[in-house]
Formats: structure tokens, sequence, C-alpha cells
């Protein structure tokens, strides 16, 4: 079996692209398969059924998204191995922009839309930078100068990856993009003792254990202060 | 290639490579007072807690630089000889896996195609084949030549030289600039060294092709539709670097098309238009017919359908002087 993670912010066309890339994986006879990963609230995995592909849907709830998905990242592995999966898609929304689920020796893909404004891919951090593949989507509503520009900017921060533009709702770019997710060769049995490409940050403070009352009282653990330049007034 | 990193100052690498700069912003690294350090003697100076912080990845950075700095090396080399003469594509199969009708086409630089089919009859697919330079590895079979070639594979991956740039109806400016500023950052982006004087020959150029004038200070989200159309196809022809441009429909209001089709082909581009609009389809010099995912005709606009042309062009300038009538508040007696 061969194991995808996408990630990308939410509403930024994931699971459009997904599924068109399924459609053609179909054409070629191989059963892929989806896990989703999400916070409070889905409903793609509908969408999932709907095109008769096998779906399993994981919400964080309180726990932080990408924290959740590597604690099950071995258990949804498995689960695809027993339905005879020869593909396994893993879909994450990047909440927080801080961190990303890309495990290092399994492929990852990211992404993004160009209405999400051009110093998006500054403010990303390793959901972008660190993908194998940028996919870049509705590029058919805005100029062809926006997506240039945009497409320059992403390069410039992941000049590694490889630049998809996938229109999702025609599907046009996402044949090309499942060529470049399977490869017969590989098969994945288990993802223990595999790591993470980067560190999740270590933050525990007194709100991680609910509280919710506000002021320094009641502050503790990893607590870090907003530096507004007048402390010493 | 890699010593870079070690062997020359912040500063002596930013005069080498101007770029970097594009770098350096885009990834937040803030190197002010390290001008006089190497680039490895500046990753070093984050302390653990800044990398975990903020997230760095000093490695992934490191090398990105490596990567991005040969990338633009190659990408401003072959700014000189990007030249494409001529695009072929081999006849692959339609949906029904049968052949399609016709060997090879090719288009040749300067010429105008038009493509008609029914809707979902496969033009995105055609032009998705075009964009991936396709070579019998997408569901169509299709081949695509370049200069009568197989091209070069960073057609498909690059992110800075597409092969094709697109103009449709339904796109839109989405990014809250003024259209000065949004020229400078395009033009910035491609490296381009006579910022200002391209600038100014986009926006002449764009006011040359719509019917109501528009300067540097407007807002690119408060143009009107023509206004919009006109400077993303004059920005299109001027500096997108993508040798063909594919046009999903233009429409009919508040822009010259002809001028708008002249003005691609003088920037040296191979234009396609995919259109149901008699006029634009007319205005190519061949048309491709699609059927059932294939190449079912491709038929050569004929004398007596350019005098056609001539006629729905009369017929169409009544009309487009009607309405700049009726803008001005004149009454209409007769045709």
């Amino acid at each position: 079996m061969n194991l995808v993670t996408v990630s990308g912010p939410p509403s930024s066309g994931k699971t459009s692209v997904i599924l068109k890339v399924i459609e053609a994986f179909k054409d070629r006879g191989l059963s892929v398969g989806v896990v989703k990963f999400d916070c409070l609230y889905t409903d793609d995995d509908l969408l999932y059924e709907k095109a008769g592909i096998p779906v399993k849907k994981g919400l964080s709830g309180s726990l932080c998204p990408d924290h959740y998905f590597v604690s099950n990242i071995e258990e949804v592995v498995k689960w695809g191995r027993k339905k005879n999966l020869d593909l396994l898609i893993t879909e994450s929304a990047g909440l927080c922009n801080r961190c990303s689920p890309y495990i290092r020796s399994i492929k990852s893909v990211c992404v993004i839309d160009n209405l999400s404004g051009i110093n998006t891919p500054k403010k990303i951090g390793p959901m972008l930078k660190a993908a194998d593949i940028v996919v870049i989507t509705k590029g058919d509503i805005v100029s062809q100068a926006e997506r240039e520009v945009f497409a320059s900017r992403v390069n410039s921060v992941n000049p590694k990856a490889i630049t998809l533009h996938i229109n999702g709702l025609t599907g046009q770019g996402a044949f090309e993009l499942s060529t470049l997710l399977y490869n017969e060769e590989e098969d994945i049995e288990t993802v223990q003792g595999e790591s993470l490409r980067f560190p999740m940050p270590s933050a525990l403070c007194s709100y991680c254990l609910g509280e919710t009352r506000i002021g320094e009282d009641y502050q503790m653990g990893n607590v870090r202060k907003i530096k507004l330049g007048d402390e010493y007034e | 290639m890699n010593n870079i990193l070690n062997a020359l100052t912040l500063k002596e690498l930013q005069q080498k490579y101007p770029f970097v700069i594009n770098y350096f912003e885009e990834n937040r690294l803030d190197v002010e007072g390290f001008e006089n350090s190497t680039f490895d003697e500046y990753l070093n100076h984050f302390s653990e807690e800044e990398i975990e912080e903020w997230g760095i990845d000093i490695k992934g950075i490191r090398e990105g630089l490596l990567e991005y700095i040969s990338q633009m090396i190659e990408f401003l080399g072959l700014e000189e000889d990007r030249g494409i003469e001529s695009l072929t594509i081999v006849a692959g199969t339609d949906k029904s896996g049968k052949k399609e009708n016709f060997e090879e086409f090719t288009i040749r630089k300067s010429e105008i195609v038009s493509i008609v089919g029914p809707t979902g009859s496969g033009k995105s697919r055609l032009l998705a084949d075009i964009e991936w330079a396709a070579q019998g590895d997408t569901p169509t079979k299709r081949r695509i030549l370049i200069n009568g070639e197989v091209p070069d594979m960073k057609w498909r991956f690059s992110s800075n030289n597409k092969l094709v740039a697109q103009l449709s109806q339904n796109m839109n400016f989405v990014m809250d600039l003024t259209v000065y500023e949004f020229l400078k950052l395009h033009a910035q982006s491609r490296m381009v060294e006579r910022e200002e004087e391209v600038i100014k020959e986009i926006i002449e150029a764009a006011n040359n092709l719509s019917g109501e004038k528009f300067d540097l200070n407007s807002q690119i989200t408060s143009l009107s539709g023509g206004q919009s159309r006109a400077l993303m196809i004059a920005d299109t022809a001027i500096l997108s670097s993508s040798p063909i441009v594919l046009i999903d429909e233009i429409e009919n209001a508040g822009i010259d098309r002809k001028k708008a089709l002249n003005l691609l082909v003088s920037s040296d581009k191979i234009v396609l238009i995919a259109t149901h609009d008699p006029i634009l389809a007319l205005m190519a010099d061949k048309r491709i017919v699609i059927k059932n995912g294939g190449i079912d005709k491709i038929i050569e606009t004929s004398k007596e359908e350019k005098k056609v042309l001539e006629e729905l062009e009369r017929m169409d300038s009544i009309i487009q002087k009607m309405r700049n009538d009726l803008r001005i508040g004149l009454i209409i007696d007769s045709i």
C-alpha cells in the first residue's frame, strides 16, 4: 500500500483535489481510501462515501489536530491494509499554520489556493515549506498575473517542491498529480518508528488543561507574553 | 555551489545574486546586522528556543536557498533562448478509445487557433495535455511537441516557467492594489529589468484595448469588466513568461477583441481561443472541432468565412456604437 498525507488551510480545496485525483486512479483500476482528520466538524466523509470511496473520519475535538493525527496514524495505516487499499490518502486541515502532519519517508502534498492572499505562503510554516508537492487551486478565478506572483512566492519558500495548478471543479491537472502519487514498487506496512518531518510545539499551559479565567494568577506552565514595547514604563 | 554559503558574506552573496533578498523576505529571515557574516554563520545564530518557537527548519532553509539560487540562475539564463517557434499536437484517442481524426497538427508562433465543441467535449483535457506537455501518458494518449521535439520536462514542474497562460471570463483581480502596484509586483516576480518602462507599456496597451480609459492609480478591484479584461490581456501579452496563451471566451462588451488578439500575436505568443462566439471563432486562422473527447476536425478559416466575418464585425460595431450612444444619453431611432 502507498501512503500520501495531504494537508492545507481550511477551504483551500483539499477534498475536491483528492476526489478528482481518485477519479484518475479509478480509471487505472487502483483502489484508494481516505482518512479525513479535522477538529470540530467535517462532512467531507459523505462526499467520499457518495463517490464510493472507503473513508473514515477522525475529529480531534479538544486536542490539537496535528497531535491527534500523529497519535493515530499507525492505526489508520493498519485500517488501510485491512481494506486492501493500493493507496491510502490522509487529509488534514492545517489550522494554526504552525505544524504539519508530514512524515519523513511519506509523500506529502500541501494544497493552498490563489484566493488566500499573496502573503499566505509567508505565513504558513512547515505545512508548506516541508511539502514534496504543492498544489495551487482556484486559479480559474484570478488573473494570470496573480497566479504567477502567487506561484513565485510559493517557490521562494519551498524551492524544492513540485508545484502544480489544479482546477478542483473541472479536474484539470488532477490526472497529472495522480502520476506523482503512486509508485508500484512501494509498499508501506507500518509507520511505527518513523518520524515527523518537523517537531510540533511543546506548549502546555493552564489553558491547555481547561482553565478559562483571565489574568496572571491563572497562567501556569509554558506562557509567553506579547511584547508591546513599554514594559519599563 | 555548496560553499557559497560559508565562503561569501551575506553582502557579497546579495551582490552576486540580488534575488536572494526575495528568499530572505519570504522566509522571514531578518539578516540585518549580519552583512559581514556568511549565511551559515547567520543560521547558527538562532537559539534552540527560537528554532522551536518560529518553526525554523535550518537544514531546509539552507538546502532551499541553494536550490532557489540555482533555479533563479537557470530562469534568468532562460530568458534569452526561451523562444518557441511551434507547438505540435500528435493524435491520441477520443473517449471511446478511437484514434483522433488527424495525424499531427502544428501551430506556429503568432498563429491563432480557435477550439470549438459542446461543453464537456474535452476542451479542458486538450488544454491540460498542452500544459502538461503530455507524452502519451494522459487519458487521451496525445503527445505534445515543442519546436518539433519532445520538450524539456521542466515545463511540468517548474513554478516559474509554465507553458500556458490562461485568460478567462471568470477571472477577477483579487489583490487590494492600485494598477501601478499590481504591475510592479508582477514585474518584480518576473525579475524584469526595465520595470517602469514595462509598466508604462502595459497601461498604454490596456487603454488601447479598453473603451473606458483608466490610469495607474486606479484600484484593480474597482476596474470595470472591460477594463479588467484589457489589463489582464495587456499584462499577459507583455509580462507573462508563458509562450502559449489560452483564452476561454472574451466578452464582447468594453474591449476591442481584434486589437487584443493582435497584441498577443505581436508579442510572439501562440494563441488558442476556446469559444462559442462566431466572431472569435472566425478571427482564428484555423479551428479545432472537439467531439467526444477527441479532435474531430481541423478546419482552415476559408475566404468565404472571412467575408462572413467582415459582415459579423460590421454588425458588431453597430451594436458597440449603440452601446456607447446609450451610455452618453442619446436617443436610438434607427440602426
